[in-house]
């Protein structure tokens, strides 16, 4: 069997049989259980203590949201200062200049949400200084956000009749200490190994066999790339992320970081189903995520393999698939497997070109981001996934005439409301945003061409990276369709308040569902329950998602990756 | 405003666990276990640095293999990684492969046009691909043989030792590396 295949289902085999036992540890973790990373709580305690912070202290969930808020916001201050003024900061050993202040806000932002869209190249856009304390600090923290806002939602869900959801501080530590740190050091040493560098001497001056000069970018990367993909950030160390040959060396590396995307977003699933002792329903919202997920690997893995028909028509050997914007070591297989594991999930790093891409791989791509829930960011996937469980419930609920329920309790009119407007927010800010680009992109070309003309690409792809970089952007996915000329005023400010947008209001909502429900009586199960835990059910989901989430975009598509395909 | 000190407090502890423990963790481990120090692992020729392994250099001299279309600043800059982002169907860019197969050809005579392998007329991801697949490497044996005065039996045998094999044998793609076969070539003919 063709090798490339063969290495497509080796990574989803580990994937899956690697997610199963890190969901075990994550829900012991979260309930406070013993795990073999206990010897760690001295250095938490001094952590706490150090911070002022009381982990034992209780949070309703107004609290918990106002701690989260607020961290957010002196993280903001934080990264927007040393952006601005890493020219003259320490570890600048390239001399590269501070961020104007429109790509300073963009970057920030984007980091901050945990989506790392870079509208800068990593070799000159920052400084050693940024990259370790700005981007990676990030990288780890608003990571750990998203776990701690579902450990919150986990505690929530699993108590009977509760006004608490436990401590945002201490889960927001426990994330980083037994999580994302063990698992980023431990992919890290591979990558050491295999020959991604990590150090400190600015770049490095070669000869060539041929005796042209070459200069050559590295730098503490091994650590960033680690964490980038770990915590389903994304933002790489290179400009080209992951299909950097130092970024990602050898098809091993790219194996492994390829399932250091999915590895935590999985296990939360499995996690929540031990946490709150309700495996079967982890169990059948696994199978719906891991259904949609493999469907998806098909296409692209295949549309990718088959390469481009206009190449074809010129008469030359494609064997190895479309190879434009990918790299031999990796091969079309695996760059088409990576392009929906990043999309999935709220990653966004690239092993290869998505612009390059097949127009239904790009589909593909922009669908994952478009309905968001197919496991998703660390922690906020699975909360999407409960937005459309919440409306599914009331839909299922209305359809064979009984109160809609989800694990004991009522979901009435309050909770509906906030699952709706975070549903609908998705659709509408991506498509506003799109509308609004095009628009200006027809009727004002002089501000355009001001711009730098945006679009590297015409006609039917040029709309596909627009609509690509709002539906990433919403998404908090961070990769592009990069032939966009992003880095300017307009796609720098109307893309960073999309972001801010597509991370705080559905976390909000998300956490507020949660605490609202846990406040309430919890009703036992009995024969006229809804039972949540079934295959029905899950297919349900899976079809009130397909409605709400992707239909949506039908329009859109047609005009810009489904025009193509069918001018191929 | 409590709540924004233990905000301030908390992320100053985080840099020195993360920016600091975690970061100087793996500095010290590439240090001892990395290929060279922490820094490219780097490939010599008669003691001369040459050259980073794992990035790809730009070849056009007949003496030498040649690696893949680069948009990497003016090719293979090495500071300035970049894919071309062209979109399948865009005419200027397929018009741009049409060009490069022609070169290609041109610099090949004795190959047909089915013989030319999409990976020499399409630019990589990053610009700096060091490898090409092994088809990539035989297609060009003919011309490296004749400008070298070699025998084309013995750069094609050379070509075949270079080959790196998928991982386990199993895994992913065959690859071979430009720079190091290049390499090969000229300690074989000095």
């Amino acid at each position: 069997m063709n090798t490339e295949i063969l290495g497509v289902i080796l990574q989803i085999v580990l994937m899956v049989g690697l997610s199963y036992p890190l969901g075990k540890y994550i829900a012991r973790v979260y309930k406070g259980e013993k795990t073999c990373l206990d010897f760690l709580k001295p250095v938490e305690r001094w952590m706490y203590r150090l911070s002022g912070i009381n982990p034992y202290e209780e949070m309703d969930w107004k609290t918990f949201l106002r701690a989260l808020l607020v961290v957010n916001l002196f993280w903001f201050v934080w990264g927007m200062f040393l952006l601005v003024m890493q020219g003259v900061l320490p570890l600048n050993p390239d001399n590269n200049p501070g961020q104007t202040v429109h790509q300073a806000f963009n970057t920030c932002i984007s980091f901050m949400v945990n989506c790392n869209l870079q509208h800068y190249s990593g070799e000159s856009g920052l400084t050693y200084f940024t990259q370790l304390f700005v981007i990676m600090l990030f990288q780890f923290i608003t990571a750990a956000t998203g776990m701690a806002a579902m450990a919150g939602v986990m505690k929530a869900l699993a108590a009977k009749t509760t006004k608490t959801i436990g401590n945002f501080y201490r889960y927001l530590v426990l994330s980083v200490t037994r999580i994302l740190l063990p698992l980023s050091l431990i992919v890290g040493f591979i990558l050491i190994l295999q020959g991604t560098p990590m150090g400190f001497d600015g770049k490095m001056k070669v000869t060539t066999l041929e005796g042209a000069e070459q200069m050559v970018s590295q730098g503490p990367t091994a650590a960033i790339v680690a964490i980038k993909q770990l915590g389903t950030n994304g933002g790489g160390y290179f400009g080209v992320n992951s299909s950097h040959p130092l970024e990602n060396p050898t098809y091993l590396t790219n194996m492994v970081e390829c399932l250091s995307i999915l590895i935590i977003p999985m296990a939360m699933v499995f996690a929540f189903g031990f946490y709150l002792r309700r495996r079967k329903l982890g169990y059948s919202i696994y199978g719906v995520m891991l259904f949609a997920y493999l469907t998806c690997t098909a296409v692209n893995v295949y549309q990718e393999m088959n390469g481009n028909p206009r190449i074809d028509e010129m008469g030359i050997a494609q064997a190895g698939g479309s190879m434009e914007g990918k790299e031999v070591r990796l091969g079309s297989a695996a760059t088409g497997l990576w392009s929906v594991a990043t999309t999935v999930t709220s990653n966004g790093s690239v092993n290869g070109m998505h612009d390059s891409m097949m127009p239904l791989s790009g589909m593909i791509e922009m669908l994952n981001m478009q309905i968001n829930t197919w496991f998703g960011g660390v922690g906020v996937g699975w909360m999407n996934y409960f937005t459309f469980i919440i409306i599914a419930v009331f839909i299922s609920g209305l359809m064979v005439g009984r109160t809609p329920e989800f694990l004991g309790h009522k979901v009435e009119a309050r909770e509906m409301k906030i699952a709706s407007i975070v549903a609908l927010l998705h659709p509408i800010i991506i498509l506003v945003g799109t509308a609004l680009a095009a628009y200006l992109f027809v009727h004002v070309p002089q501000f355009v061409a001001n711009e730098g003309g945006w679009l590297n690409n015409p006609g039917y792809h040029g709309l596909s990276e627009m609509l690509y970089e709002y539906t990433s952007s919403a998404a908090n996915n961070g990769s592009g369709f990069e032939g966009l000329g992003d880095n300017t005023w307009f796609w720098n400010y109307s893309c960073g308040i999309v972001l801010m947008l597509g991370r705080f209001v559905p976390i909000v909502g998300q956490v507020a569902i949660a605490g609202i429900l846990a406040q309430k009586k919890y009703i036992p199960e009995s024969a006229g329950t809804l039972k949540t835990d079934t295959a029905t059910f899950g297919v349900m989901t899976f079809l009130v998602i397909c409605i709400i989430a992707a239909l949506a975009f039908f329009p859109v598509h047609a005009l810009s990756t489904i025009a193509e395909h069918l001018s191929l | 405003m409590k709540n924004f000190l233990k905000a301030i407090r908390l992320t100053l502890v985080f840099c020195v666990v993360l920016s600091v423990g975690y970061i100087g963790i793996l500095w010290l481990f590439a240090k001892v276990a990395g290929p060279n120090g922490g820094n490219a692992e780097i490939v010599t020729l008669n003691g001369k640095i040459v050259g980073a392994a794992k990035v790809g250099q730009q070849f056009s001299s007949n003496r030498y293999f040649w690696t893949r279309p680069s948009c990497a600043g003016d090719g293979y800059d090495a500071t300035n990684s970049c894919g071309s982002n062209k979109g399948p169907t865009n005419p200027e860019y397929l018009a741009e492969v049409e060009a490069r197969i022609d070169t290609f050809l041109a610099h090949h005579p004795y190959l047909e046009r089915k013989e030319v392998p999409a990976e020499m007329v399409t630019a990589s991801g990053s610009g700096l691909d060091p490898d090409i697949t092994p088809q990539c490497a035989f297609v060009q044996v003919k011309r490296v043989a004749n400008a070298r005065g070699m025998n084309e039996n013995q750069v094609r045998e050379m070509v075949e030792k270079a080959v790196e094999r998928p991982l386990l044998g199993l895994f992913g793609t065959a690859t071979v590396n430009v720079l190091k076969l290049n390499i090969a070539l000229d300690e074989a003919t000095k």
